[in-house]
């Protein structure tokens, strides 16, 4: 495609204070730093990474529900990063965040009905028959029969909770969604179900996905491209099959490798990776990674590796990639 | 001399529930034997974790109601067992336990060591041989905890210690809860999905060191999980249940080389790959207020008949040590 991408972000930092007892500050969490990517149109990108390394904070620093420290945010050609929140409602509109759970973030006091018409309200001037009738739309899409309108939340099962959670991000016809680890929690059996409602729902709308999990076997399956992070850092980015099939950072390789593979050999006699991610509060000097890494160096403990490649579509911040 | 350790026959239990009584085990049989990793599989809500509190006696005796059925535990009958004999021989001594959630299951304001120590206090193997002063045995257990300590792979033992439970990481204290079960030398260790609120990373780390020690030390483990890829890492057989009932028992190959339950082979076909896609399970969980009669899967069973619905099947050998309890296995021809 030769448009642009539809969100790009460039050198984005969150960074969090940390305060001592009398809330003098002692130092930074760094939970995002320097991270720049691009979102093209109707993708899914895969965020993954284990817990700590930054991929909810991102998510949450693109939605602007946290302000982020430095860097910039395009969403379609606009720089929303630095607006406040007022300025910038107007894009975010089109920019939407999915919950774990977007079920649990109805209200139990409000029929669907009146929970699905809230964004409409907030966002459009729409009178109310063109809204009645947009929410029935969504409704049908999500797939949802339209006596639900005039339930409560305690009347209709997880499932459908979790549904009418989505139709109400999809109300507003966003371009781009964030979801945030949408499928941890959940059964394999029921897993597949929510799965492949948003794959439809993707085809449906035009709809562009930042699918942010842990779950490396559903994100293969889902994502066209895949970001892996690592404390704060994107270490690679690339093709989802060329990201599985031939990992270069030496940490996807270890996170490809935890995997239980039925099957296969047994992780459990193999896995070679030790220790656990350091604090992001107090990060190692140059590589990141290097403390647990089999394969660093003098060079990794004192410069930090760029994100590069030989193939602009597949990259790895390392010294020594495969 | 059977090798059986632990024997669960016929165990029923209903929970009392606003919407009615929920019958939540149904006559589920299991049985593991000294030294085997015994693997509990199921979705949410289908019976394990009552089956692995029903094990420990550790049920909420308000709400739950046991109906029948026993379970033996080295020729025992648990059930029948009051109170202060559970406390003082079973429980926390011949059979420990591992929670799932390492970050509650310590006790914010106190020290790690003091935890430990406690815990050596009332649960210490020295303390069934006697003949030591209680000087004498603090010290011997002291110098065990450090050894154990070590054994799970914990950087500075004596550091460990004296810290507090948040000073340290998950995957640490998901190492100490390991230890903390296997220091009173029990025969059988009920984890209860141990590793679903880790990393990949620290899982796999945290899977090879239960199985290296519970294989060192002879140790039974019922690892119950929902996650198939952990079961198949770890377990040595595996017990399917669905919806309070077990549907198939197996060792680990056979179970995933010919699983003869449709439930167990859509479980399996559900798990997400390239070959199968994204294909899920058509159907949902049924109410355990109201469970469908016969087998409880049939609602959702493309294979399911006229008898299935009036019977629950009995348990079938189908292979060596593989049963099964369906009317219509898989590789059967009707």
């Amino acid at each position: 495609m030769s448009e642009g991408p539809i969100l790009s972000v460039e050198a984005l930092h969150k960074y969090f204070p940390v305060r001592n007892v009398w809330k003098r500050r002692v130092g930074w969490l760094r939970a995002v730093d320097g991270v720049s990517f691009d979102v093209r149109r109707g993708e899914i990108l895969g965020v993954v990474g284990e817990s700590g390394c930054g991929k909810s904070t991102l998510g949450k620093t693109l939605m602007g529900i946290q302000a982020a420290t430095s860097g910039r945010v395009v969403f379609e050609g606009h720089d929303i990063a630095g607006l406040k929140p007022h300025q910038s409602r107007k894009y975010r509109e089109h920019l939407q965040y999915c919950y774990q759970d977007p079920g649990a973030s109805l209200d139990p006091r409000w029929t669907i009905r009146a929970s699905l018409h809230e964004p409409l309200v907030v966002h459009t001037t729409l009178p109310a028959a063109e809204r009645e009738a947009r929410v029935r739309e969504i409704l049908a899409a999500v797939g949802l029969p339209e006596t639900h309108l005039d339930l409560y939340p305690h009347e209709i099962s997880g499932g459908q909770q979790r549904r009418v959670g989505l139709a109400r991000i999809l109300t507003l016809k966003p371009s781009v969604v964030i979801l945030d680890e949408p499928t941890s929690g959940l059964d394999v059996s029921v897993q597949a179900t929510i799965l492949n409602l948003f794959l439809d729902l993707q085809r449906a709308f035009g709809l562009t996905y930042l699918f942010i999990s842990h779950d490396l076997s559903v994100v293969r399956l889902v994502c066209d491209r895949v970001a892996v992070m690592y404390l704060g850092r994107i270490v690679e980015i690339g093709e989802t099959e060329q990201i599985f099939s031939a990992p270069r950072h030496p940490y996807t390789q270890s996170l490809l490798a935890a995997i239980p593979r039925i099957g296969g050999a047994r992780v459990t006699d193999s896995f070679a990776l030790e220790g656990e991610p350091p604090s992001p509060t107090n990060l190692p000097s140059g590589c990141r990674f290097r403390t647990r890494c089999p394969r660093a160096s003098t060079i990794c403990a004192s410069e930090d590796p760029a994100l590069t490649g030989d193939v602009a579509q597949h990259q790895a911040a390392c010294h020594f990639p495969d | 001399m059977t090798s059986e350790l632990i024997a669960v026959r016929g165990l029923r239990i209903s929970f009392a529930s606003d919407a009615g009584i929920a019958r939540v085990l149904d006559g589920v049989d299991l049985t593991i034997n000294r030294g085997e990793i015994m693997g509990l599989i199921g979705e949410s809500g289908c019976g394990k974790t009552t089956l692995a509190r029903a094990i420990l006696g550790i049920l909420p005796r308000n709400a739950s109601r046991i109906d029948g059925g026993d379970i033996r535990f080295e020729g025992r009958a648990l059930l029948d067992l009051d109170e202060a004999t559970l406390a003082a021989e079973i429980r926390g001594r011949r059979i420990a336990y591992i929670p799932q959630d390492p970050f509650t299951a310590f006790n914010p304001v106190f020290t790690i060591g003091t935890q430990i120590a406690d815990l050596m206090r009332f649960k210490s193997p020295l303390l069934r041989e006697g003949g030591l002063s209680a000087r004498e045995r603090r010290r011997a257990d002291h110098a065990r905890v450090i050894d154990l300590l070590r054994q799970v792979q914990l950087p500075d033992p004596e550091g460990v210690l004296r810290k507090y439970p948040h000073e340290v990481s998950g995957g640490q204290r998901q190492r100490l809860m390991i230890a903390m079960a296997l220091l009173p030398e029990p025969r059988l260790v009920i984890a209860d999905e141990p590793t679903t609120a880790l990393d990949v990373t620290v899982q796999a780390q945290i899977l090879k060191l239960l199985k290296t020690l519970a294989r060192d030390r002879g140790v039974a483990v019922l690892f119950t999980t929902h996650d198939l890829g952990t079961a198949y890492e770890i377990c040595d057989r595996i017990t399917v249940m669905y919806a309070g009932q077990e549907a198939e028992e197996a060792p680990v190959a056979s179970f995933f080389d010919r699983p003869s339950h449709p439930y167990t082979r859509k479980l399996l076909d559900s798990l997400p790959s390239s070959e199968n896609g994204i294909r899920g399970i058509p159907g949902e969980i049924p109410r355990l207020v109201d469970p469908p009669p016969g087998c409880r899967f049939h609602p959702r069973c493309d294979r399911a008949s006229e008898v299935c619905r009036s019977s629950r099947p009995p348990s079938t050998p189908v292979a060596e040590a593989h049963t099964v309890r369906c009317h219509h296995p898989l590789g059967d021809v009707t």
